[in-house]
């Protein structure tokens, strides 16, 4: 069998063995003791040619329903998109993919640049004085801040609201193990928090108040109470996770006194792709600069006294820190952050607002034509691209038959709010055409009768 | 690379610019100030780029020309694993009905994409002997938390709160130890011997009643197999607790030897390493986690099982660690190891750690000619070798490394694993030819010829890149993380 990748001839074999003063490889793997050794062949599937292969994988990937065959109104945290076309252009230079993180700041300006320029945005949509490299995702964002914030204020109490991402929350309550938190959550009444119960659970025991903006429901938090709420003790820090693309219309968390903010950028340049790779971002306050988890790149110059970038304050890092790290992360998603870096500069200053406003527009006329044929919106605050709708039967159902419509219905929120059975989270993006909005409150009528 | 400064996106372009294409407004519009409280819309416009398309393209371009990855040339970083990554896995990933599926759609519309997470399971299952595998962790940092936190529960489970100690080699990457804080355990040093493996003596010592687990990678940091490894085993599971296998080296055994055969109970294994996952200027990565059958309960949820003939995601697990990540984890890389592994089958598999071997023994025996072998055993798929002697001429690693930049090679790993003075963590990897590791074998002996007669040249180097050494200190001092116009 003939294999690619492998160059290695039976002459570089010989010549190299001769050189390194052995007889055979058997030789080189003669520390490996006997009883242990696996002595079988590995028990997979016969290698396949390039051409086989891609015609099977093809065949699997033409078994999911895919969101742009399918008219998808499916979000609650991925969402469908514009993605500009340059931005796979850009990621696909292989200079770029096939590169390790940027050690040598001599031969990675360019990855290093870039991940300045990313860092600066996020700061611009933010309205925080410092982001970081990027994050797995969004969720293990939150779980960072969560972490940091204990960390910072030297306390173990919690409060999340429970109209932050059910799986975020799953995500914190499970890093909180680990560091021995308390994780106490907030319930949601008419769709956003209950600040009531923020107010009664909130004391000088909380470390941090985690709120998500535009909320899981597509609800805007009044971030102006929350802020006053947690500002009546001293240390408690406030912790936000946004949208980034609802940052386009909506004011900054850094504008509310967030301590925190943090998210994903999938909304910019990044398929859904069942949920990952995404990318996280996490923005905190220049006074927090030196506790960030993660790479941050910083501008300096070189001997010539050239504008260049490198990796900078790395003593708050693993590799430098050790068992004394508050985070362990060391790979993140840089080609993420690339992805989202292209299509943010593509999208630009105003093309944001625009996009935003497109959102928001259509998701309004969707709920304004469902309200017409009686399915009344659940929630009636201030919101972005998503809304709660309730059904007169199971989501599972509707969204069965939607799916024979070429629709991909919403979320079924029952899964993770047993209260909620019933209804469904609807996102309209920019992507959703006003006929294809028609069509869905059609389908909705029929089924709804 | 050429050797010009030029612009930050946001010094380019101009009022007005755009290169986006937006759908259209089809819908009738309502006054949206109408709905929100003023002191929610936002003033003032974020300060993003204004650029056409073309200035967008020269400009990533640009940056791209100032980067060097995998397919620019030779990328020895020692426990990185830079192999090829190859193409027809970028194809596989850019499917439509992989790239653009929801995680949350009706798993009976996603069937053939579990498939294929389902099959990847069972393939790494088999490479490394364990019983079940969990694809979500992000990375291998994220998979070794995970397993730790796994370790840490079924401990819990037996009562045993008192085990709280993971003992890592003195030669662990830095990630081990800091992992070991982030699950709430602590990190218990054990040392490296004069052979460069673990130190048993030390290990009996440091192994009690206190020990969740001991955390190694075999072969080691070093680039050498530990032999004693069944006896380790013994000492630790005798003691009450676990191994875990932190896979950053596999490329090494494929096929030869299998974790789980070692007596390992937890491993993590970074596919953006041996699986070609591209590193994408450092990330994502995915850093599945195996277990034996007496950890599968506690598994991060959902677990992706097989129920008849469908593919099913299982909530209903009491025991989990819970959720480590939202969703199903990196799917996309999922992809691109699959095809790898299905390119090359259990064949290639063992050819890929074979010839990675070879390889890194061959590039270390000739460079032993000029740089001290801190160990001379035959190393695995990488090795360390140090620049103390070169030291001793002024001339530090750091220089060495720089001075390769100026024959177009990637540096090694340098000042890493810490036990060594002055290291360079080579690993060349399988997809290297003889006639680039000789290039790169000239390079380094050239360069210790120049350390001898020209120290400067070395010291000052680079030379030849876009730009010089950068005054790093300055950047930490008085740090400038963001563009301000």
């Amino acid at each position: 069998m003939e294999f690619r990748y492998l160059p290695m001839t039976e002459t570089d074999k010989q010549e190299m063995l001769d050189a390194i003063g052995v007889d055979s490889t058997e030789e080189l793997f003669s520390d490996i003791p006997e009883n242990v050794r696996f002595k079988q062949e590995l028990n997979l599937k016969k290698p396949a040619n390039e051409s086989a292969l891609m015609q099977e994988l093809t065949k699997l990937a033409s078994k999911n329903a895919n969101l742009k065959e399918y008219t998808s109104f499916l979000g609650a945290g991925v969402y469908d998109h514009y993605i500009p076309s340059v931005v796979d252009h850009v990621i696909s230079r292989s200079e770029f993919y096939t590169a390790y993180t940027p050690y040598q700041p001599e031969i990675s300006q360019g990855e290093l640049q870039a991940i300045f320029e990313f860092q600066t945005m996020i700061c611009e949509l933010t309205g925080m004085e410092v982001a970081n490299s990027s994050m797995y995702d969004g969720g293990t964002a939150l779980a960072e801040a969560v972490t940091l914030s204990a960390g910072q204020t030297k306390r173990k109490k919690i409060l999340v609201s429970k109209t932050v991402h059910p799986e975020s929350r799953a995500v914190i309550h499970t890093y909180a193990k680990g560091q021995n938190l308390e994780v106490i959550e907030i319930d949601h009444q008419s769709g956003i928090t209950d600040l009531e119960q923020l107010d009664n659970e909130i004391d000088d025991e909380t470390a941090s108040v985690v709120i998500q903006y535009p909320n899981f429901f597509g609800q805007i938090e009044p971030m102006n109470d929350v802020q006053e709420i947690i500002r009546k003790q001293k240390k408690t820090m406030f912790l936000v996770s946004s949208n980034p693309l609802a940052l386009g219309y909506l004011t900054p968390p850094g504008n509310f006194g967030a301590d925190i903010v943090v998210g994903d950028t999938q909304v910019f340049g990044i398929p859904a792709q069942f949920g990952g790779p995404h990318c996280g971002y996490f923005a905190t306050t220049d006074k927090l600069k030196r506790k960030v988890p993660g790479r941050l790149v910083g501008q300096t110059t070189d001997e010539n006294g050239e504008r260049g970038f490198v990796l900078t304050l790395q003593a708050r890092e693993q590799h430098i820190r050790r068992d004394k790290a508050t985070s362990n992360i060391c790979s993140n998603q840089a080609l993420n952050a690339l992805a989202s870096s292209v299509a943010m500069s593509s999208i630009g200053k105003h093309g944001l607002r625009k996009m935003a406003v497109l959102n928001m527009q259509k998701a309004r006329y969707a709920k304004q034509q469902l309200e017409n044929i009686g399915i009344a919106a659940s929630f009636n605050g201030p919101f972005f691209n998503e809304l709660v709708v309730k059904l007169s039967e199971s989501v599972t159902n509707v969204n069965a038959k939607l799916l024979d419509k070429g629709i991909i219905g919403g979320y079924d929120l029952e899964f993770y709010y047993p209260e909620l059975a019933g209804h469904m989270l609807v996102a309209v993006t920019e992507n959703r055409s006003k006929d294809e909005i028609d069509n869905l409150v059609k389908e909705l009528g029929d089924i709804n009768g | 690379m050429a050797k010009t400064d030029f612009p930050l996106i946001f010094e380019r372009g101009k009022e007005g610019r755009t290169s986006y294409s937006l759908p259209e407004m089809d819908v009738p519009e309502i006054n949206l100030e109408d709905e929100f409280d003023e002191a929610y819309i936002r003033q003032e416009a974020p300060g993003l780029p204004e650029v056409s398309e073309l200035d967008l393209m020269r400009h990533y371009t640009a940056l791209s020309n100032r980067n060097y990855g995998v397919d620019s040339g030779f990328y020895p970083l020692g426990s990185c694993t830079m192999k090829y990554n190859p193409k027809i896995n970028e194809d596989v990933a850019r499917l439509a009905g992989f790239s653009h599926i929801h995680p949350h759609q009706d798993p009976k519309t996603v069937q053939g994409a579990m498939e294929i997470m389902y099959d990847l399971q069972t393939s790494l299952s088999e490479i490394t002997g364990m019983h079940d595998f969990s694809l979500q962790s992000a990375a291998g940092a994220q998979g070794e938390w995970s397993g730790l936190m796994m370790i840490r529960a079924l401990h819990e489970k037996n009562g045993e709160f008192n085990r709280t100690n993971v003992i890592v080699p003195d030669s662990a990457h830095g990630t081990n130890p800091a992992s070991v804080t982030v699950a709430g355990l602590d990190a218990v040093t054990v040392k490296t011997n004069e052979n460069g493996l673990v130190d048993i003596e030390d290990l009996k010592r440091v192994v009690d009643e206190d020990t969740a687990a001991l955390m190694l990678t075999n072969p080691n940091t070093l680039g050498l197999f530990e032999t004693e490894i069944m006896e380790m085993a013994e000492i630790v599971h005798g003691a009450g607790g676990k191994l875990y296998y932190d896979g950053a080296n596999l490329n090494a055994i494929m096929g030869f030897v299998r974790p789980g055969d070692m007596g390992f109970d937890v491993v993590h294994l970074n596919l953006h390493k041996t699986f070609t996952g591209p590193h994408g200027g450092g990330g994502p990565g995915s850093g599945p986690v195996g277990v034996t059958e007496e950890f599968a309960p506690f598994l991060p949820k959902p677990v992706l099982t097989k129920k008849d003939s469908e593919f099913v995601f299982d909530y209903d697990r009491p025991e989990s660690i819970g959720r480590i990540k939202p969703y199903y984890g990196n799917f996309g890389i999922y992809l691109r190891a699959y095809t790898y592994i299905r390119t090359m089958g259990a064949e290639g598999l063992k050819k890929v750690s074979e010839y990675a071997v070879v390889n890194a023994n061959y590039v270390m025996r000739r460079l032993e000619e000029e740089y001290a072998l801190p160990y001379s055993q035959h190393c695995k798929h990488e090795f360390v070798i140090s620049g103390k002697n070169q030291k001793q001429l002024g001339v530090r690693t750091l220089d060495i490394a720089k001075r390769l930049l100026d024959y177009g090679y990637h540096p090694p790993t340098i000042y890493f694993p810490l036990n060594v003075e002055e290291a360079m963590m080579t690993e060349p990897t399988e997809t290297e030819s003889k006639e680039t590791l000789d290039g790169y074998i000239e390079a380094m002996l050239a360069i210790s010829r120049e350390a001898k007669g020209d120290p400067e040249l070395v010291q000052e180097a680079p030379h030849e890149t876009p730009v010089r050494r950068m005054d790093e200190t300055t950047a930490a001092r008085k740090p400038i993380l963001r563009y301000q116009p």
